[in-house]
């Protein structure tokens, strides 16, 4: 077992796992933070994306120990008490980018991500570099057209 | 013209979109019970094989393990399932393709199980598998299905199901016939795919007997029964929860044998158990497209008008048969009715091999009979010199037609929208234009007819609605109906709110528990707005009349003619809001709640034995026109725009609508030319997202919508079905693009990059052949 000091969430947390333990394990056996989802557990399909340190990354390629003095934002930790949603969440319902939901938090966050990125490079990107930057998320409902929608609106006002 | 509506055809974002979209909506994965066990299943490690012995004893020893079941163990008194009862639940003796369950564990962690799985000693034999069905067909091919009925009921042992249709003097057409064309089509098997795996939680009770299940079905009340019939239960002691689902696309209309695995678990230890899927099993385990070879034989006169179409179709099986050996219905459809087709016939045979069952698939058989037709058009349309718009246009299907098969179309939007794509896209400028050198374009058409108003297959296709309004002025919907992702609970919220005048925010659709809701049959034919939409209507109708008599009693003023917004009832200068009518419903004498329940049975039809009539409350009609650049040099087909224009009776919820459309084009798509198993010797050989390519959001063309309303009077206002109809004919278009491109006809799908230089390469040497 390794002792493991990160902060998820705004919160901060040491915890004792194992080497062998998948970040998306951690975070959804031992943390209960269903939110993120298990696609493929193969890192394909990018439903199980976080944000480590600012990168999204998914969750079932990263071993749990790696976090160690890091930060680790899931889907539960967009939004506030004041605003529930964050600006891409709001976007991904305005547009119409959900169906059945389960790439979902994936896909919002590697877009929140990306989108953070872009902002503070104060670039707005081309769709065809939206389209790029969620080729690595699969969704099998929506053929993706309000989702590339969505992620674009993020950059508006 | 149709009356003003507030609501209804403006975009209503999802209902529950911001629980999906926080991570808040509660899959089937992320069901936890207290005490609650994982189970996993020990499948056959041949596909074809006699099993000699199973040792079960070391992963029984295995710390953790809470149980191990096999086909031998006391609590395994069930019944064999699937629409054939052909398919034991565990193996014993025999399997017969990859998926064969043979044993089944329960531990207290999902690492247990696995390990307890590796444990389990299985002796075999193995045998040499038939995974060809005209090999399967043959005399000497052993018996696959030991309980099929072929040799009674088809003449051969090996033959699974078998439907032949005809109408119309094929002979006398033939002979009218100044063009026949003849190809043979093979369809590949491909998957659904859906983002979240398979899932199944069980939990008996010991005091009552009674199950509960939280399960991904899409069609609860008929699982209920299947899952009685399996386990000799009574149905009702059978409680389906479903949680929010990770797609579906017709993959869970089958119950399949994981789902009384997982029960059988749960009786025996005492304990809730689940099962989920691992991405491998999802490939390997649920239900495939059916593949088929598909022999097309059409015509038509000098003017180009359709004479006839015999096909004979042999559809792989697999080892055991699912719904999808019920395809045929959708399929002989399309044969008979899409255009106007003097005279079919029809013969479809679904044989069995040692290869995974096909189940049913967003289109059910329809893409792949819309494959071949559309194909044959275009040769036929070369053969005469005859544009191909113009050979679609003159045997469009139209209003007022009864087909050949006695379908109805009270209302028909083939011809616009048929119009609109050719329009749309330039098509037959397109069509001509000079192809480029390295990289060629080309242009295509196909077209489609699905059921529009559900498809009475099943005893009832009806769907009932509890409807109830309480003392504020909330209402509660509660429906049969399901939500799979497809938006449906959003279009019924947007019926109560135009019809109610109430606002969202009031509204609750609850629609997950078969204990709460009335009796529907599922979500399959793209049916469910139409058929749920009905029901709902009609109990809105019951609930008004209740309203509008409180009303008048207590503003004492003598009206039908309320008008419902804004929360309040109004008549002339009369005035009460909803919540006060409801209230005084209640706290007056004769003090009755203000709820209803309806049950709506569409007009439809159940077939004869002839396989003709009626059988949709309205039927749905699309074009697509698809253009394409082909990359010479390395095969790659790019698509580059699709126009896309759909009979939908009436657009209820542009957004949910449009969403459905772009879903299933990129399903569509990835059909024509990148989506296939690859089994050898009835091993799948790609099951992972790596090697099954679905499209991604770089691969997405800009997809242009051209709805038609042909306000169809049985639909919720003049709606039609819309959800499989956007992928029935892309690969058709796609494929005819393609031929269009480069001047080479495909007869299989997906056109791989390997196919298109293979016949390039052909191609080329056969010109060389013309020049010498």
């Amino acid at each position: 077992m390794m002792q493991i000091t990160f902060k998820i969430n705004g919160e901060s947390i040491t915890q004792e796992v194992k080497p062998a333990l998948l970040l998306i394990d951690l975070i959804r056996d031992h943390l209960k933070l269903k939110g993120t989802k298990p696609g493929c557990l193969e890192g394909e399909c990018g439903a199980c994306s976080v944000i480590v340190d600012g990168e999204a990354i998914n969750s079932c390629m990263y071993l749990a120990i790696n976090v160690n003095g890091k930060e680790v934002i899931t889907i539960e930790g967009l939004g506030d008490h004041e605003n529930p949603l964050d600006n891409v969440q709001e976007k991904m319902v305005e547009h119409g980018g959900v169906q059945c939901g389960f790439c979902t938090p994936g896909m919002v966050m590697t877009t929140k991500a990306y989108s953070d990125k872009c902002k503070k490079k104060g670039i707005t990107p081309t769709r065809e570099e939206v389209k790029k930057s969620l080729e690595g998320n699969l969704c099998r409902c929506t053929g993706y057209a309000k989702i590339i929608d969505a992620a674009e609106a993020v950059y508006e006002n | 013209m149709e009356k003003e509506l507030k609501v209804i055809g403006k975009s209503h974002r999802k209902l529950d979109g911001k629980e999906r979209v926080s991570g808040k909506a509660v899959y089937g994965h992320d069901i936890e019970l207290p005490n609650m066990l994982h189970g996993s299943i020990l499948r056959t490690a041949h596909p074809c094989a006699e099993i000699i012995s199973i040792d079960t004893s070391k992963a029984e020893a295995l710390e953790g393990v809470e149980c191990v079941i096999t086909a031998d163990d006391d609590v395994y008194d069930v019944n064999n399932i699937s629409y054939k009862r052909d398919h034991p639940i565990l193996k014993k003796g025999t399997v017969n393709c990859n998926r064969d369950e043979i044993a089944a564990v329960a531990a207290r962690t999902k690492e247990i199980a696995d390990k307890a799985l590796q444990l389990i000693e299985v002796e075999y034999n193995v045998k040499k598998g038939i995974y060809d069905p005209v090999e399967a067909l043959k005399n000497e091919a052993p018996q696959i299905n030991e309980f099929g009925k072929g040799k009674e009921q088809f003449g051969n042992k090996n033959m699974a199901e078998s439907f032949h249709y005809e109408h119309g003097n094929l002979e006398e057409q033939k002979a009218k016939s100044k063009v026949i064309v003849k190809r043979t089509y093979e369809l590949p098997r491909v998957t659904h795919a859906c983002m979240a795996t398979s899932n199944i939680t069980a939990e008996f009770s010991p005091f009552d007997g009674r199950l509960t299940l939280w399960s991904s079905t899409q069609v609860p009340f008929l699982y209920q029964r299947d899952i009685a019939h399996a386990l000799k239960m009574e149905p009702s002691k059978i409680r389906i929860i479903q949680p929010i689902i990770g797609g579906g696309f017709g993959s869970k209309l089958d119950m399949h044998p994981f789902e009384p695995i997982c029960v059988l678990l749960a009786k025996k230890s005492g304990k809730p158990v689940q099962i989920l899927f691992s991405r491998e099993e999802e490939f390997v385990l649920s239900p495939t497209r059916q593949p088929m070879v598909i022999d097309l034989t059409t015509g038509c006169d000098e003017n180009g008008k359709f004479t006839f179409r015999e096909v004979e179709i042999i559809k792989d099986n697999g080892a055991y048969t699912s719904w999808g050996a019920t395809t045929p219905f959708v399929m002989m459809q399309s044969y008979s009715s899409l255009y106007q087709v003097p005279a079919c016939k029809f013969d479809s045979h679904a044989v069995y091999t040692n290869n995974p069952f096909a189940g049913s698939f967003r289109g059910y058989g329809n893409p792949q009979a819309t494959f071949s037709i559309e194909t044959n058009i275009d040769l036929m349309a070369e053969e005469l010199g005859m544009d191909q718009s113009e050979i679609r246009l003159i045997n469009a299907n139209y209003k007022g037609e009864v087909t050949g098969q006695g379908l109805h179309f009270k209302t028909c939007g083939a011809i616009p929208a048929l119009e609109k794509v050719i329009d749309e896209s330039d098509f037959e400028k397109a069509n001509a234009e000079p192809k480029g050198d390295r990289y060629k374009k080309g242009i295509g058409l196909g077209s489609m007819l699905h059921v529009g108003g559900g498809a009475k297959i099943y005893r009832s296709d009806g769907c009932g609605t509890v409807l109830k309004l309480d003392d504020y002025g909330y209402l509660t919907i509660i429906t049969g109906s399901n939500e799979i992702g497809q938006g449906s609970e959003t279009v019924l919220a947007m019926i109560a709110m135009e019809e109610l005048g109430i606002a969202e925010e009031k509204i609750k659709v609850i629609n997950t528990d078969t204990d709460v809701k009335p009796w529907d049959v599922g979500v399959h034919a793209s049916r469910t707005s139409f058929v749920a939409g009905n029901s709902l209507l009609g109990a809105i109708k019951l609930m008004k009349e209740k309203l509008n008599k409180k009303a008048v009693a207590l503003l004492d003023v003598v009206t039908d003619d309320w008008e419902y917004a804004d929360g309040k009832m109004t008549f002339n200068e009369f005035e009460i809001k909803i919540d006060k009518v409801a209230r005084e419903m209640h706290f007056g004498t004769p003090h009755e709640l203000c709820t209803v329940n309806y049950f709506y049975e569409p007009p439809s039809k159940f077939q004869d034995k002839d396989f003709k009539g009626d059988v949709s409350g309205n039927y749905a009609f699309a074009s697509q026109a698809i253009e394409v650049e082909v990359d010479t040099v390395t095969g790659n087909v790019e698509v580059l725009n699709v126009h896309v224009s759909q009979d939908v009776g009436r657009v209820l919820n542009p957004i949910g609508l449009q969403g459905q459309m772009e879903g299933g084009l990129a399903t569509g798509i990835g059909y024509a030319l990148t989506e296939e198993m690859i089994y050898e010797n009835g091993e799948l050989k790609n099951p992972s997202f790596h090697g099954y390519k679905l499209l991604t959001a770089t691969d997405m063309p800009p997809v242009h919508f051209y709805p038609i309303e042909t306000y169809d009077e049985a639909g919720p206002y003049g709606s039609k079905g819309a959800g499989e109809a956007p992928l029935i004919p892309t690969a058709a278009a796609i494929a005819n693009a393609v031929s269009n491109a480069l001047g080479v006809t495909f007869y299989s799908l997906p056109i791989t990059a390997e196919k298109v230089l293979r016949a390039l390469k052909e191609q080329k040497e056969k010109n060389k052949e013309v020049l010498v």
